[in-house]
């Protein structure tokens, strides 16, 4: 297998009329996706080959018409949330220099107001066209299976966010992996909670694809909403779930699950941030027949390298290991010289295997930093990716994750830089200096800066220029901002000063 | 009225509370926030706000909130 069209294309010559994907309002047979992906795919082919192509389509089962017309046409796909604000759309678009740009009629209007000089498909009227059968042959027959399937934006510290760009070999490595795992199968119904610009997604869409599964879209806002949530889970049958701690904590919180049962849910897969033992142990109290499993993985490393099934009882304070790697993937635990750490001793945690992304699209700079030659192969190239995470093995053999190796934040899921947040801050007028820190205990995003702004109108600013999820909780206005030894400023100081 | 616009202000010191008519639809306030917000108001209002009153259309003003608080208030 080479192409991860041939996932769907055996899913539709299996069962065309089963139900693929599905939100709240919509559902798509693997029949209709196939025919409507091959359309879009036809009115793409004009665009040329192996270029990145955005798309920004509401959150939803179309999403899928418009991720797999693009594999189609020979090119990648780019999911630009239509949610973003304005200038970081901006700046993705300008690493990216996209093709073409494919939008919804929901979207339509925002792409046009944003004034980028890219030609905009529709989807909806690709999707009537006809297919180009001949077209989409012979691409077919050039495409390779290190060929780019899409690019994934993270956020970068230098404020850029960057692309890491995966294969179709990656996603057919890794969602291979997914189904031997966790018995993913055509009986798999998973209820969607992580968004497509997010990694955590690959598996539910593309182990869906690859064990013709159904996969039901829940709409964000139900995230706040428990019963709705439970409700929506109930209706659509849902058996496997992967989603981020904060929405298993948000039904834990709530002990929503009192009064509510799900007897058809089986797994509960997490990642993204660290599972807190007290909501995880209220779901297993609450629904114990389930398998639960941790899974830890960088965009870079498609999504996942290293996974844990919970396997005996934690208490409230103890933390959940992340386990072994995954199969047809190593991870190696190495020391600032890149040697082996010593045994109990922490050191960075980095990847090898199909499941390594090619690179940043654009960014071979950032790409020398993060990929590199494994230290321990002096024999011929092989990359690595160093995820600058750092792990420690504990006396039972297992992973366990310490701390990132930089000042990088997780909030809700997200990977966020705090570079990303002072770049913005940047835009206020009269800021001096700024500098933005996590306190992982209350969650919160703190932005200390140094200027004449008042913390609101410094606020109302990054409002425009942040994503809500990276919006700093508070804003702290400092007469002088810390500095250290070496003239910067001194985080460590400023984390004192919060908690104080 | 006067206690729940501190409260939201607390939360949300940037948003302005008395204009918002689309908490939820907009996406202003998330699930961690509307959780606070609900049990700020059980300590405050000593209240206790039923799960089946967590709804979309429960939150999406302060207007709808108060009017929220009021009907657990007159059920209690």
């Amino acid at each position: 297998m080479k192409n991860i069209l041939e996932l769907l294309e055996r899913a539709a010559r299996v069962d065309e009329g089963k139900t693929a994907y599905a939100d709240e309002e919509n559902a798509l047979t693997y029949g209709e996706l196939m025919d409507k992906a091959k359309a879009v795919g036809s009115a793409l082919l004009r665009v040329g080959r192996n270029k990145p192509i955005a798309v920004m389509v509401k959150r939803g089962a179309a999403n899928l018409k418009a991720f797999l017309g693009v594999v189609y046409s020979g090119n990648f796909y780019v999911v630009i949330d239509e949610q973003m604000p304005t200038e970081r759309i901006h700046t993705i678009i300008d690493t990216l220099d996209p093709a073409a740009f494919v939008v919804d009629g929901a979207c339509l209007e925002k792409a046009r107001g944003m004034e980028m000089n890219l030609d905009i498909f529709v989807l909806e009227e690709m999707e009537e066209g006809e297919e180009n059968e001949e077209g989409l042959k012979k691409v077919r027959r050039e495409m390779i299976d290190t060929d780019p399937l899409y690019a994934l934006f993270t956020s970068g510290s230098t404020g850029v966010p960057k692309g890491a760009v995966i294969s179709h070999r990656n996603v057919l490595a890794y969602s291979e992996w997914v189904c031997e795992t966790f018995g993913i199968t055509k009986d798999t119904v998973f209820g969607n909670q992580t968004p497509f610009y997010f990694s955590m997604s690959v598996l539910d869409v593309f182990a869906t694809l690859r064990a013709g599964a159904t996969l039901h879209v829940i709409p964000k806002s139900y995230f706040s909403f428990p019963l709705r949530l439970l409700t929506f889970l109930k209706e659509r049958e849902v058996n496997t779930i992967y989603w981020v701690p904060s929405a298993l904590g948000m039904v834990a919180n709530w002990k929503a699950l009192d009064a509510f049962d799900l007897p058809k849910l089986k797994k509960v897969l997490f990642a993204g941030e660290v599972m807190p033992v007290r909501q995880l142990n209220y779901w297993r109290e609450k629904i114990p027949d389930a398998i639960y499993a941790n899974l830890y993985g960088p965009t870079e490393a498609t999504d996942i390298c290293t996974y844990y099934i919970v396997d005996r009882e934690f208490s409230p304070g103890e933390s959940l290991p992340i386990g072994h790697a995954c199969n047809n993937c190593a991870v190696m635990v190495l020391d600032e010289e890149g040697r082996p750490a010593k045994e109990g001793q922490e050191g960075e945690l980095c990847i090898r295997g199909s499941f390594l992304a090619m690179g940043y699209y654009n960014n071979p700079d950032k790409t020398k930093e993060a990929f590199v030659q494994n230290p321990l192969n002096p024999h011929y190239p092989e990359w690595i990716y160093k995820t600058g995470d750092l792990v420690r093995y504990n006396e039972r053999g297992e992973l366990v994750f310490v701390t990132r190796k930089d000042f990088q934040m997780k909030k809700m899921g997200y990977r966020i830089e705090p570079g990303e947040i002072e770049a913005a801050a940047g835009a206020v007028p009269g800021l001096r200096a700024c500098a933005c820190i996590y306190v992982p205990k209350e969650k919160k995003i703190c932005l200390f800066y140094q200027g004449k702004e008042k913390p609101e109108e410094v606020g109302a600013i990054l409002t425009k220029r942040l994503p809500s999820y990276m919006m700093p909780d508070e804003c702290i206005k400092m007469d002088q901002m810390p500095l250290n030894a070496n003239g910067k400023i001194d985080r460590k100081e400023l984390k004192r000063q919060r908690d104080y | 009225m006067e206690t729940l616009m501190e409260i939201l202000k607390e939360l949300k010191p940037f948003v302005d509370f008395e204009k918002e008519e689309h908490l939820i639809d907009e996406h202003i306030l998330n699930s961690l926030e509307i959780m606070t917000l609900v049990s700020r108001i059980d300590d405050e209002f000593d209240v206790q706000i039923p799960l089946v009153e967590v709804v979309p259309e429960n939150f999406q003003s302060a207007k709808a909130i108060h009017r929220m608080i009021v009907r657990v208030q007159e059920e209690e």
